[in-house]
């Protein structure tokens, strides 16, 4: 620091700290949960109740909580399943919602306010909803217990449709003009044109994607009985109930294991997933 | 030959008309100019020629072939936007070349015309930016040179100049004039601007509310305007419009009675006519005080205009602007001055027609009667 300047008048210096704290208190609430899970995970079984806050254990017991925990259930096994089934969920979603907000936002067709009603509609309804009638079918055609089971309800993704929609539409329509004397099809404008345009608000919704399906209990348990299938959340499950019984410190250590990827993908994307919420489109 | 031909064009938004029957011819290799107000059916015209509007009722014929169901890429033509509408993800180079790559050239020919092109518009030392890092004037080069790379039978330029700054506007417009010259298209060119107008047409159609008001070469409409609407959108500093009675064969009275004599011989009117008296200021003579038939105005106020200034006056109560050359002496408190009667602009009020013997036609100036 080279010049010494008081930065803030006293008021707006009480506003500023005042503000923080309030965040601050929120962060810790936040963040308190995976604290207390990875500090778990780093201590022996008799620490784990009397330890509290405590962040250097006495013994240190991370390497046998996680070796146990890679040996006893099959982590990878649910990761490669958690992969399998976000990568395929997150590419059909944007396959069908790119070109769906695409026509809502610049093609004139009749009928566009009302399925653009119905989009909106779509944004109220949870999956609880038509989870019977999905879960029927599936049963149906034999198809539970199944990579497709997991993902089918949410091939077609409306907070997609609409969040695209939103950015599509600050897209100047004298590009896409141009773009049309210059002898490009619709299909070609999309994906050259306006979709390079809209990688923020794309990177941004793939976040929440994967994150609500590689964490999802729900779906999985619904439609999955065999481990062989199971993502993540319900691996974890299945180990806590039949391999680990109260052993707190290993099981805390698989759930360490498959949060970290989440947490690395936030990392990296974290500047454009923060412009794709705040802005959309360019301009 | 790239002819484009214009039949009773019609273009309704539900209800809303807003081009009434445009009848149009453009010539190969002319470069004509759409001048009018915002809101006048120009750009909505332009537009149906590049097939970015459809057509409510008429046809559109370029080179003798009807357009209305094409596709805009089907038609042969390059367009070019007021906001440049470049690629915001592509460079420069990318931009200019990416109708050859639709088209699928190979890239060893793309690159030799994208770099031909670039050194025409003078970009050079560009080709690897993005827009983002482009000035205006460079971003409207580019957008050019992606127009020109398809060497389009029509050149359709949108007001591309509206959005530079004063100077950059007048170089620009040398630019296009040059590069018409060198390239020979046929051009249509819409702007609100008329000294653009003026300068860069070889023919000038006049619109107003989705009406033909005029059509003919620039010096035409400048000296003999058809209708009030021209004789007004068309000369910086505008037309004097002065409301008038006609009282004799050879005179007609504004409200006050001021009187202002005319060529009996120029013009077909009828006692108690309502008319408009046009005079633009640059034709009004200052002549010695106490001169026969001389109207002694009061100045208001002068604007320097470097060159020449401009004498805001009034006569018979209304507002009137004199043009004077900054070489004579600056006009104080009375300016007297004569109108020459070969000068005047004479206007059906009510019409807002030219009144005169012969009624000019040329090109396809007919159709301001459409």
């Amino acid at each position: 620091m080279k010049a010494v300047r008081f930065p803030l008048p006293a008021g707006r210096l009480l506003r500023f700290a005042g503000a923080h704290a309030v965040l601050l208190v929120g962060a810790a609430f936040m963040l308190l949960p995976f604290l207390w899970m990875l500090l778990t995970a780093i201590r022996a079984p008799d620490e784990i109740l009397t330890g509290g806050l405590n962040p250097i254990p006495r013994s240190f017991h991370a390497v046998e909580n996680f070796s146990a925990a890679m040996q006893q259930a099959p982590l990878l096994r649910f990761m490669v399943n958690g992969v399998i089934i976000c990568s395929g969920i997150l590419i059909i979603q944007l396959l069908v919602a790119i070109p769906a907000a695409y026509a809502l936002a610049k093609l004139r067709f009749p009928g566009r306010g009302l399925l653009f009603a119905a989009v909106i509609g779509g944004l109220c309804i949870p999956i609880q909803v038509p989870a019977l009638p999905i879960y029927l079918a599936l049963a149906e055609f034999g198809l539970l217990d199944s990579y497709f089971a997991m993902m089918v309800p949410f091939f077609l993704s409306v907070f997609a449709i609409f969040l695209f929609r939103q950015t599509f539409r600050g897209f100047p329509d004298e590009i896409l003009q141009a773009a049309r004397v210059d002898g490009l099809g619709e299909f070609e404008i999309l994906w050259r044109i306006v979709v390079p345009s809209a990688l923020p608000a794309i990177a941004a919704f793939s976040i929440f994607s994967i994150v609500a399906h590689w964490n999802d209990l729900y779906w999985p348990m619904i439609v999955i009985q065999r481990m062989d299938y199971a993502p993540p959340p319900l691996g974890m499950l299945f180990f806590a109930n039949s391999e680990t019984g109260a052993s707190y410190g290993v099981l805390m250590a698989g759930a360490t294991i498959i949060t970290a990827p989440l947490v690395i993908v936030f990392l990296l994307a974290r500047r454009r997933f923060v412009q794709g919420i705040t802005m959309t489109g360019i301009k | 030959m790239a002819d484009i031909a214009i039949r009773n064009v019609e273009k309704s938004y539900g209800k809303t008309a807003v081009l009434h029957g445009i009848n149009l011819e453009i010539a190969d290799g002319e470069f004509l100019v759409i001048l009018g107000p915002s809101g006048c059916g120009k750009s909505t015209l332009l537009r149906m020629i590049a097939g970015l509007e459809g057509i409510t009722r008429g046809e559109i014929a370029i080179a003798g072939r009807v357009v209305n169901t094409l596709e805009p890429r089907e038609r042969g033509c390059a367009m070019v936007f007021q906001n440049y509408a470049l690629y915001p993800h592509m460079t420069v180079a990318e931009n200019i070349g990416y109708a050859l790559k639709v088209a699928g050239l190979p890239k060893a020919e793309r690159e030799r015309r994208v770099a031909e092109i670039a050194r025409i518009v003078g970009l050079e030392a560009f080709l690897a930016r993005r827009p983002s890092e482009l000035s205006g004037g460079q971003r409207q080069r580019v957008a050019m040179g992606r127009a020109m790379i398809r060497e389009p039978k029509v050149f359709l330029f949108d007001e591309p100049l509206s959005n530079l700054d004063a100077k950059l506007r007048v170089q620009m417009r040398l630019e296009i004039r040059r590069l018409h010259q060198r390239l020979q298209a046929t051009s249509v060119f819409v702007t609100h601007d008329q000294i653009e107008a003026m300068s860069l047409a070889d023919r000038i159609v006049v619109m107003n509310q989705g009406r033909i008001e005029q059509a003919g070469p620039p010096r035409l409409l400048y000296a003999e305007p058809a209708t009030r609407f021209v004789a007004s959108f068309l000369g910086a500093p505008a037309m004097n419009l002065l409301p008038a009675t006609i009282v004799a064969k050879d005179r007609a009275r504004m409200a006050d009675g001021t009187e202002i004599a005319l060529d009996p011989g120029r013009f077909v009117v009828e006692i108690g006519q309502a008319v408009e008296i046009g005079i633009r200021p640059e034709d009004v003579m200052i002549v010695w005080p106490g001169s026969e038939g001389a109207h002694a105005l009061e100045v208001e106020f002068t604007e320097d205009m470097g060159s020449s200034r401009l004498i805001h006056t009034r006569l018979g109560g209304m507002e009137f602007t004199v043009l004077q050359p900054a070489a004579q002496i600056e006009a104080e408190g009375h300016l007297p001055i004569t109108i020459p009667e070969d000068a005047i602009h004479l206007f059906d009020r009510h019409s807002g027609k030219r009144l005169e013997r012969h009624i000019p036609v040329i090109g396809t100036a007919a159709s301001a009667a459409a």
